[in-house]
This record gives structure tokens, sequence and C-alpha cells, in this order.
């Protein structure tokens, strides 16, 4: 076992027997601990834990990479994966907080009605699915890449461990786990970040300090004859970066398993301030990111550049060996460097590896590498576990409790959660072990999918009274056929043909067009139909006040607090 | 003094117990402190970061071409702020209409 295996192991057995001691500690024996962790977490603790549940393996492991290959256009990214908590936070999570119930298709079913309840936990469903394969196999990458097991032992360690502690402590044991999740992924990538600022420009503080290099970067770009890395637009027209950036926004406000994370908090209040904390901790992430991405950039192509193929830097031979890391046949010195293996250039580098593999390209000591792979662990299974609660609440909840068994009794309905959490475990496994061909645009689908479905009525459910559930049941399902027909349309999956992009506009982007789609078809149909019954009105009017008014002469309002 | 201005406000209340103006006054504050965060949110982002983002990137500070650096960090931190400024504003808006979560003892929730 070589020094950086022993400290990966050393990591993660010591993270995962932290998690599985917490969610000992948090066990619960009711259905509202199980689903909304009583509502009695604190603010900044769910905040951490929402940090840990939004960020993925795909912004822990893949992220920095890509922005390092995208350059400017990697602020899709950046910006779409934050702006969508500024829309949460005053559009979503105090209103639905106030309602208080478990989960999202409870919202719309109450607020419209029991059809578009079933359409919504069907949606939640789906979009949950496609998002945790993903997870599963990114927990599963890193296994088999730094303790030799095969990618199949590696999914089913991982499932173990989320299985363990979220059936056990359902969204209590998740939600305190998440938080140490947080705190190990938080470490895990800015310690590497720092000393690597630190190498290169002499100051520890990447968010500050990458400006420096950016001339040096466009230059070195230059004579690689890549676009220069500030250049905006060279990826990706503007139209279609305006709106894959605003479909990752409202899908980010959309997806279900962000948005039930509200329902944990103490109060409304809790909720509001749940955002501010929750951005302000993927912001840590966030903001270090395109440094990351930047600093390691030009690491790699001063590394190689010119240099005979036979006396590259050791890092390359290690990653190798994954097959992620490709020296093309019969290039004698490197002159050209890309991520995208079709290009044909000299030396190939995948998006994902950059961010594991910046400490050995900077040189920094084994357990630094250890504690990288510790990180994007947790990333993986942090979200795992809060996608899985989302689909057996579903399931359990939304269906089962609300269509089929509708006298079940509390320990009837904890059962029907446990054993869909199990199954959703079994499917996830069985996902990750043989994913889809397309888990590429895996997140593409996810956002633009909760994108187009449930944002724009949830909104228009708080926002718009005269809004009916006539309308929300059209809008929802002519947004989401409209943008599923384009992303299958447009990507190679389900066996069929890509096409051109119409108008320049790329799948992931589509979900802002689904949503407007969505937005429009629901004002229209609402309008032409029959406005709600009195004491849906009612209900909307209530969940706007965090609470009653208090006056001297005592409560005057109704506007009950549960 | 959040406290003391919850009483004032409580005292002026006391004569007419149905008045539901305050409802609608509540909620068009509410909407306006809404709608200027939110075209701060579109500006930083949309504007600087995307459409007005090489006329910005002209401007160079230390090494950051202007519009690259709000697409890639100063719409991040603008973001932070924007929440914890609604969520500091409503709280004071709360207070002022007697609507803030308290428990028994007048704390806050």
């Amino acid at each position: 076992m070589s020094s950086i295996q022993l400290w990966t192991f050393v990591f993660i057995a010591l993270s995962f027997g932290a998690y599985i001691f917490i969610a000992w500690r948090s066990r619960v024996r009711e259905t509202s601990g199980f689903y909304v962790a009583d509502q009695g977490i604190p603010t900044v603790a769910n905040g951490a834990a929402v940090a840990a549940d939004w960020m993925s393996a795909a912004s822990f492991i893949s992220m920095a990479g890509l922005i390092a290959f995208l350059g400017s256009d990697g602020s899709i990214y950046l910006m779409g994966w934050t702006g969508g908590y500024v829309l949460l936070a005053l559009l979503l999570a105090p209103y639905l907080r106030k309602w208080g119930k478990y989960t999202v298709p409870e919202f719309v079913g109450d607020r419209y009605s029991e059809l578009v309840r079933t359409i919504a936990a069907v949606a939640a469903i789906i979009i949950s699915f496609t998002y945790v394969v993903g997870q599963m196999r990114g927990g599963g990458i890193v296994f088999s890449r730094f303790l030799d097991l095969e990618i199949t032992g590696g999914v089913m360690v991982a499932a173990a461990v989320i299985f363990l502690y979220a059936v056990l402590g359902g969204m209590k044991g998740i939600t305190w786990t998440q938080v140490a999740q947080y705190t190990v992924l938080i470490i895990a990538y800015l310690i590497p970040a720092f000393a690597v600022a630190q190498q290169m420009t002499g100051f520890p503080m990447p968010q500050i300090t990458f400006g420096q290099i950016l001339d040096e970067l466009n230059a070195i770009s230059a004579e690689f004859g890549l676009a220069e890395y500030t250049q905006a637009f060279t990826n990706r027209p503007q139209i279609d970066v305006f709106l894959v950036a605003m479909s990752l926004m409202i899908g980010t406000a959309g997806l279900p398993h962000v948005i039930i994370r509200f329902y944990t908090t103490k109060s409304v209040r809790g909720a509001r301030y749940s955002a501010f904390w929750a951005l302000f901790f993927i912001a840590l992430l966030y903001t270090t990111a395109p440094a990351v991405g930047a600093f390691t950039k030009l690491n790699l192509l001063q590394d190689v550049q010119g240099v005979p193929a036979n006396e590259l830097p050791s890092w390359i031979d290690n990653w190798a060996a994954t097959g992620l890391v490709t020296v093309a046949e019969g290039s004698e010195t490197i002159e050209s460097v890309s991520n995208n293996p079709a290009a044909g250039a000299d030396l190939t580098v995948n998006n994902d590896i950059l961010v594991l593999a910046s400490p050995e390209i900077a040189g920094l000591p084994a357990p630094i590498v250890g504690l990288v792979a510790a990180g994007g662990l947790a990333a993986a299974m942090s979200t795992a576990a809060g996608l899985l609660l989302v689909i057996s609440s579903s399931v359990s909840h939304d269906l089962y409790f609300r269509r089929i068994q509708k006298t079940a009794t509390d320990a009837q309905r904890l059962r029907a959660g446990r054993i869909a959490m199990a199954g959703a475990v079994v499917v996830a496994v069985y996902g990750g072990i043989n994913p889809p061909a397309f888990v590429a645009q895996v997140v593409a689908f996810a956002f633009g999918m909760a994108a187009a479905s449930f944002f724009p009525i949830i909104v228009l459910g708080i926002f718009w009274k005269r809004c009916n559930a006539v309308g929300a049941a059209a809008g929802m399902v002519s947004g989401l056929l409209f943008t599923i027909v384009y992303m299958v349309y447009t990507l190679e999956v389900f066996g069929t043909s890509a096409n051109d992009h119409i108008f320049d506009i790329s799948p992931e982007g589509i979900g802002t067009i689904g949503a407007l789609v969505n937005f429009v078809v629901t004002i229209v149909v609402s309008k032409l139909t029959a406005p709600p019954p009195k004491h849906l009105i009612e209900m909307v009017e209530n969940i706007r006040y965090p609470a009653a008014r208090r006056t001297r002469a005592g409560v005057v309002t109704e506007g009950e607090r549960d | 003094m959040a406290e003391s201005e919850r009483a004032t406000e409580s005292r002026g209340e006391e004569s007419p117990p149905v008045d539901d103006s305050w409802r609608k006054e509540y909620w068009r504050r509410n909407v306006r402190l809404m709608v200027i965060l939110l075209s701060i949110w579109f500006t930083v982002s949309f504007v600087c970061g995307i459409l007005l983002v090489d006329q910005l990137n002209e401007v160079v500070i230390n090494g950051f071409p202007l519009g690259f650096w709000f697409a890639q960090q100063g719409s991040i931190y603008t973001f932070v702020l924007l929440i914890l400024v609604y969520a500091l504003r409503m709280d004071r808006l709360d207070d002022e209409y007697g609507v803030s979560e308290r428990d028994g003892n007048g704390r806050r929730l």
C-alpha cells in the first residue's frame, strides 16, 4: 500500500466512523423526525447541511476542471449554481416554511389538487433519480481510484454507509451527518487551494491572487493555440451562456431536495437565515473553484509545454493508469492540450481529475491527497443521501400515504418511508454500477426539468392568488414536455440522433424557455378557468405573514403557527 | 430596540382590532424589497457578467478583467450579501407590523 493509499484509507475510515456515530446519536422514531427532523435544526447547522446536500461530486470533483478548460465561459456554473439561492431565499423558502409540511409535492397538492400532487411526486422521483445515479458513480470512482477497489465494490461500500445512516436517522440523521460532511469537504477543498496560491503567488488567498496569473495564462494559452482564458463566449454563444446560467439558477430553486431543506428550520425567520448561511458556505467553495481552475491550468500547461513525451512529470504517469490522462501515440513533444479525446491533442486530460490531482501537480504531501479523496466522497455521499430522502418521502408519503393507504398510522408510514429508502438505495446502486450512457447529460436533464416543472407553479402559487389547479397542471405538463422533447431532439440519448441546436440554444439552456412556457400556460389557463376556492385563497394569504399579528388586545388575526 | 418598536406599534393599533389594511401594506413593502434586490441580482450576474462582459473587460483591476471578475467572483459575493440584507430587512419589517415569530416570553424563535 502506497503512502497515498494509506492516508486515503485513514481519512475515509475516520470520516465514515464519524458519520455513523452521528447517525446513531440522532436516530428517530417519528415521521416528523424522519421527514423534516422535527423542524428543530439550528439555522447555521441547517445552512451547512444545505451546502453539503447541494455540493455534489460534480461541484467538488468536476467543476474546477471544467472551468479550467472552459475559461471565462465556466462562469455559467459559478453564477448558475449560486444565483438560484437568491431566488430561493426571496421567492420560496420563507413561504414554504410558513406553510410547513413534509414534501414539495405536499405543497402543490394542498395549494392545487391531488392530480397536481401526483404529477409533482412523479417529477420529484424522476429528477432525484437522474441526479443520484451520478453521485453513486462519483463515490465509486473515488474509492476505486484511491483504494484500488473495483467500482462495483466502491459503490457498494458507499451505498451501505448511506443506507445505514439515512434509514436509521431519516432527515435528522442526514442533516447532522451533512454538517460533518460539509466540514470534511470544505477543509479538503480549501487546504490544497490555499497551499497552491501561496506557492504560485506568495499569498494564500486564491480568490484575490489568481488575477495576477491571468495575463500569463492568456499568453501561454495562445502559445498552445487555445482561446484566451479570460475571453468570453469562446465555447458558447452569448445567448446560450445567458440561458444556461438562468436555467441552472431557476433549476436550483426548483430542485426538490434543496427546497425540502427549508422545511427543517425552526421558523420562517430561520428559513431566511438558513438560505443566507447555505449560500455563504457554498460561496467558500465556489469562489475558490475558479482560482483552482486557473492555477491548475497554468501549472499543467507550464509543466508540459514543449516537454518530450518520455520526460513528462510523474503525476501524469500516476494518472495515466486510470485512463483519464492520455498522451497521444506518436507525439514527440507536447504542443497541444485538450480535455476532449476527439480533439486529437498531444495530451488529453479529463476534467474530473484536475481537483483530485491538483495536490500532486503542485507537489503537496500524501496526507493532503488522502484528505481530498475523503472530501470528494463526503460531497458525493451527502448529496446522495438528500436525494434518497426525497425519493423515499415522495414514494411513501405523497404516493403511498396520500393516494393508496390514507389511514396509515405513524408507525406504518415510518416503515413505508424506510422500505422506500431501501428500495431507492438498491436502484441507485444498480444505476451507479451500470450507469446509463448519458451520465454527462444527467445534470442538464435534472436542472432543466426542475426549472420547467416546479419553480413556476410554486412561485405563482405563492404570489398570485388567482392561480388555480387546472392552470398549474397544464403549465407543469407543458413545461416538462417542451423541455424533454427539446433535450431528446438535441442529445444522443434513448437511441435518437443529435440534431443541431435551434437558435444556438443548447439542451442545458432549454430549461429557461421551458419555465417560460410553464409560466405562460399556467397564467393563461388559470385566467380562462374558474378562480380557486375561498379556503385556498385564504391559505395563500396566510403564508405571507410569518406569525399572527400581536396587539395589546392579544392575537387579532387568525394566521395559525404550526 | 426591536422590542420597544413593537411596543409602540401595538399601542397605536389598539382601537380598531379588525383593520386589515396593514396586510396590504406589509405585503407591498415585502414585494418592493424583493424587486429591488432581484434587480441587483440580475444586474451583477446577467448584465455585468454576461451582457456587458466584453465592454467591462476593458477595465483591468488587480489583474482581473472587470467583466470576468463579476462573472467568476463579484456576482457570488453580491448574492450572499443580497440574502443577508433581505433577512435583516425582513426582521425589521416583521417587527414593525408585529408579525415576527416570538415564543411566550417575546424572544425570537
